[in-house]
């Protein structure tokens, strides 16, 4: 009996021995693998401002709420608790952790404020933590969504400039080892492994006030015209930065689920059309720069149509005899035809594609297109002619706004940017100084009193631009009463800062000439950015009265 | 031992003052007992997570436990003779009236509701058992023959198969091992009880049908722990982990990772231990070890010292089943056997079997004090 006993302290002892002394290194191993995590330090992500450093895009922190299934499982009395306190349906809840009842981790809802997290957490149900993260906020709501796009619900750039700066705005999560409960608790941070990096600021060439100028006027045009969609952009004719980019109907960032994808596509820069009139001021061009062309060489339109081979092209009257200016102002499809006709087909390619059309502008925005232009050497003689006013090749909104900016450039083309440009980059000459500034002289009659495009003038501003208006095309043929309208422009013509397309597509009201619908859009954002962006007007009449009001002042 | 010896003793605790002299106590095992509690409570308060209600629980518990073994030291001796056919016909009423009516607890039918408090009958037959195959077997000649012995077997298989039933297998171990020290004790060979017990092994694969499923599940568990680490297996990998963990010196008082992030289970109750060895390392192990041997070793004397069978039989099968509550109670915590829910004496919390074995322990001293002088 005594022996038996003996033994059986002897083989406690001898246990105790196994476990502490030989078993020792395993078994605290085991012990500090249940309770020593490593978690994740959330990093913020980059802010997105305007070029004013106004913000467009900012991350702020929410709180996301998971459960370890296994351990929720042991608790299903206070499920009902838990699933009002998140307003979750009991029913989807059940489920949720039903189907994920062998895991250790399901969300069970992602980004709620942190006061609602605290509450959550307040009800201690076993098995429920919370998870800080951060939400994109953006301020400017739908006035900027296209442009700026969006991160998904991991804070990953899914659309837009979010998307193509994703490297520069991402934070690097941190880590650090903690002391974790049975329950997933924190209940003590052993040491910081790394810590978080936040991602870097992202300051943008967008001007937010001509962007929400721009905003306001395009979607009341769309809406007054009754257009299916809308696109403007604005640049700036010395740097090449895009100061404002808006497509309609817009997206609102901050809260898209019910959306379908093709409505966060920035259709300024992945869509291509027809420019039709609006590439005229460059066949006229090409024609000065031939020297077969002066300003006022005459061009006889008459009698309103042209026949190339089988097909005949049409004015929309016999102007008769007219100037080259005068082609540009009446936006003479015969007139600038004949100057095709008259130039080589090179020379009419090469100024096309070195004016940036129908090729990506390289801005680096995700999704750009690059459009459409065929080589000259493919080309019929019909090719020839409607290329001249504009049919047969394809070009993005941006493109043929940075087409006109090298107009208002001197014939220079710059780089596309979405950011601030420190120093204006020196560019390409596209055609001479001498020839860009007579197509611009050209475009300000346009807008003048003879021209087509008089809606677009801005008080005390000289301006110089083109419509155009487009018959859309469809498979095999051209729309009988569909159109694009467009105007495009520069401004102020003597001194020239901006560039502006405005395009409004598929208008069913009484108008559709690019005059009418997209002209006075042009004219309202640019007396409203002009004097936003302190930019001397050049059209002021001599005031007799200037010195009068000036020494009244005191 | 001799006559002389025992002089010695009666001479020490004559020459103490008076209040001593009418107290029946043997102040070495006190001494162990107030000594365990001690230690019991320190655990407690760092394995509760300085729980002070419970901690107060324990030391009403313990105090209560203090007063049955105060009072039942004084009865002498041949009163618990007198008393034992009574005690354990009472017992097995009451085991048969809880099987009917009793309160359904943690999924097993072992409470019967007085009205003031919840008692377990089962408890009452930790003592009761021995103390009636120790009367049975002492009225006849030792060893018991073959009738009697056929009877005795029967006294412990009844209650034994009526507490397995509620069910409760842990308690109902501890009350046939009891009642087969007796046995042992008396001097029936090892060889039969063995045999017996080897023949009830045979029938195991039988047994394992009347298993219930929680049971059928921890002799699995205790089989294969590894198998099922997130159920089943859980509490003996956990408690395993906790006991290594401990090392040699142990990682201090309050600070059992183990214990305090909730990854023990259990561990102010039947796992008290793994928070000791956590705490306390292999030193404190083996510290607890010699004095649950110190209590026991002084337990074993007391036995020997006894002037009749009955006192001798019960004396001895009571130390014995105090020695079986200590080595179940870690050889499971430490995985050596299966789980069965058997607390560490005098440390885990809980009430009922605190109580029993203090009052076990009462009638020990009651044996030893009021032993006859051979010569006055």
């Amino acid at each position: 009996m005594l022996s038996g006993m003996a033994l059986a302290v002897v083989l406690l002892a001898w246990r105790a021995v196994d476990l502490q002394v030989r078993d020792k290194d395993f078994l605290q191993g085991q012990g500090d693998a249940r309770y020593l995590r490593e978690v994740v330090i959330p990093a913020h992500r980059g802010m997105i401002t305007d070029r004013n450093g106004e913000p467009l895009a900012i991350s702020t922190p929410v709180d996301s709420i998971w459960a370890n299934p296994q351990e929720l499982a042991l608790a299903r009395e206070q499920w009902p608790a838990l699933a009002r306190q998140l307003d979750l349906d009991m029913e989807w809840l059940q489920d949720r952790l039903a189907r994920n009842a062998g895991r250790e981790f399901v969300y069970l809802k992602r980004h709620v404020p942190p006061a609602q997290a605290e509450e959550v957490l307040a009800l201690s149900v076993p098995g429920v933590s919370v998870q800080r993260e951060y939400r994109r906020y953006y301020p400017a709501g739908e006035v900027a969504g296209h442009l700026l796009g969006f991160t998904n619900i991991d804070d990953i750039g899914q659309e837009g400039l979010e998307l193509a700066y994703e490297d520069w705005l991402k934070g690097t999560p941190g880590g650090m080892r903690v002391i974790k409960d049975r329950l997933g608790r924190i209940v003590e941070t052993v040491e910081r492994i790394s810590e978080p990096v936040p991602g870097r600021d992202l300051r943008l060439s967008i001007d937010r006030r001509v962007q929400y100028l721009v905003y306001r006027e395009l979607k009341a045009a769309v809406q007054e015209h009754r257009a299916a969609s809308g696109t403007a952009v604005v640049l700036d004719v010395r740097s090449g930065e895009v100061l404002a980019m808006v497509n309609q109907p817009a997206f609102n960032p901050n809260n898209r689920g019910t959306l379908r994808g093709d409505h966060y596509r920035n259709r300024a820069v992945t869509d291509v059309f027809e420019p039709g009139s609006t590439v005229k001021p460059f066949t006229v061009a090409v024609g000065l720069e031939t020297g077969a062309y002066q300003p006022h060489t005459l061009i006889d339109t008459g009698p309103g149509s042209l026949r190339v081979g089988p097909n005949t092209i049409r004015d929309v009257r016999n102007y008769g005899l007219i100037d080259v200016s005068t082609v540009i102002a009446k936006s003479s499809n015969v007139g600038a035809g004949k100057i095709a006709m008259n130039v080589p087909p090179e020379r009419l390619y090469r100024m096309f594609a070195d004016a940036g059309l129908g090729a990506m502008t390289g801005s680096g925005f995700p999704g750009e297109a690059g459009g459409l232009l065929p080589h000259f050497g493919r080309w019929y003689p019909i090719d020839r002619v409607t290329f001249s006013f504009g049919y047969g090749l394809a070009v993005s909104a941006l493109q043929l706004t940075r087409a006109y900016a090298v107009l208002g450039a001197g014939g220079v083309i710059k780089p596309i940017s979405f950011l601030p440009v420190r120093e204006p980059p020196i560019g390409e000459r596209v055609m001479s100084e001498r020839v860009a500034q007579q197509v611009m002289t050209m475009l300000e009659t346009a807008v003048g009193e003879e021209g087509t495009g008089g809606t677009a003038r801005v008080a005390g501003y000289r301006v110089a631009g083109k419509t155009g208006t487009v018959r859309k095309s469809t498979a095999g043929g051209y729309e009988e009463d569909r159109y694009l309208s467009m105007f495009a422009g520069v401004v102020p013509a003597s001194r020239p800062r901006l560039a502006m397309l405005v395009m409004l597509n598929d208008p069913r009201g009484d108008v559709y000439y690019g005059g009418a619908v997209a002209g006075p859009v042009f004219g309202r954002v640019m007396s409203g950015a002009l004097r936003l962006l302190d930019i001397a007007p050049d059209d002021l009449p001599t005031l007799p009265n200037q010195t009068l009001a000036l020494a009244g002042r005191p | 031992m001799s006559a002389y010896q025992d002089l010695r003793w009666g001479d020490r605790r004559l020459r103490r003052g008076p209040w001593v002299r009418g107290l029946h106590l043997d102040l070495p095992l006190l001494a162990g007992l107030l000594l365990l509690a001690a230690v019991g409570l320190i655990v407690l308060y760092s394995a509760s997570g300085a729980d002070m209600g419970r901690i107060s629980g324990q030391v009403i518990r313990l105090a209560i436990g203090f007063t049955a073994l105060f009072i039942l030291a004084q009865v002498p001796p041949h009163y618990y003779a007198l008393w034992t056919p009574w005690l354990y016909g009472l017992g097995l009423i009451l085991l048969l009236t809880v099987l009917i009516l009793g309160d359904v607890g943690k999924g097993a039918q072992r409470w019967l509701d007085l009205g003031v408090v919840r008692f377990q009958p089962s408890e009452l037959m930790k003592v009761a058992v021995p103390m009636m195959i120790a009367w049975y077997v002492a009225e006849h000649p030792l060893p018991p023959a073959r009738k009697a012995l056929l009877l005795a077997t029967l006294m412990i298989v009844m209650p034994t198969l009526l507490i397995a039933k509620q069910p409760d297998l842990g308690t109902a171990l501890l009350v046939a091992s009891s009642g087969i020290f007796v046995l042992l004790l008396a001097g029936v060979s090892w060889r039969l009880v063995m045999g017996v017990i080897a023949a009830l092994g045979a029938l195991t694969p039988l047994l394992w049908h009347f298993l219930r499923d929680y049971q059928r599940q921890r002799v699995l568990t205790f089989l294969n722990p590894e198998q099922d680490p997130l159920g089943a297996g859980y509490h003996i990998i956990q408690s395993k982990i906790a006991i290594g963990s401990g090392g040699l010196y142990g990682k201090g008082w309050l600070n059992g990772s183990q214990a305090h992030l909730d990854f023990l289970p259990e561990r102010s109750t039947d796992f008290i231990f793994a928070v000791l060895a956590e705490e306390f390392g292999l030193i404190g192990i083996l510290l607890l070890l010699a004095l649950y041997l110190f209590i026991i070793v002084r337990g074993l004397y007391i036995a020997s010292q006894a002037q009749n069978s009955f006192n001798r039989l019960l004396a001895g099968s009571l130390v014995l089943t105090f020695f079986v509550y200590v080595f179940v109670n870690i050889g499971m915590v430490t995985g050596l056997l299966p789980v069965v829910g058997v607390p560490l004496p005098l440390i885990s919390y809980g009430g009922t079997s605190l109580v029993t074995m203090m009052a076990a322990f009462g009638i020990l001293m009651s044996i030893h004090t009021h032993r006859k002088l051979l010569s006055s």
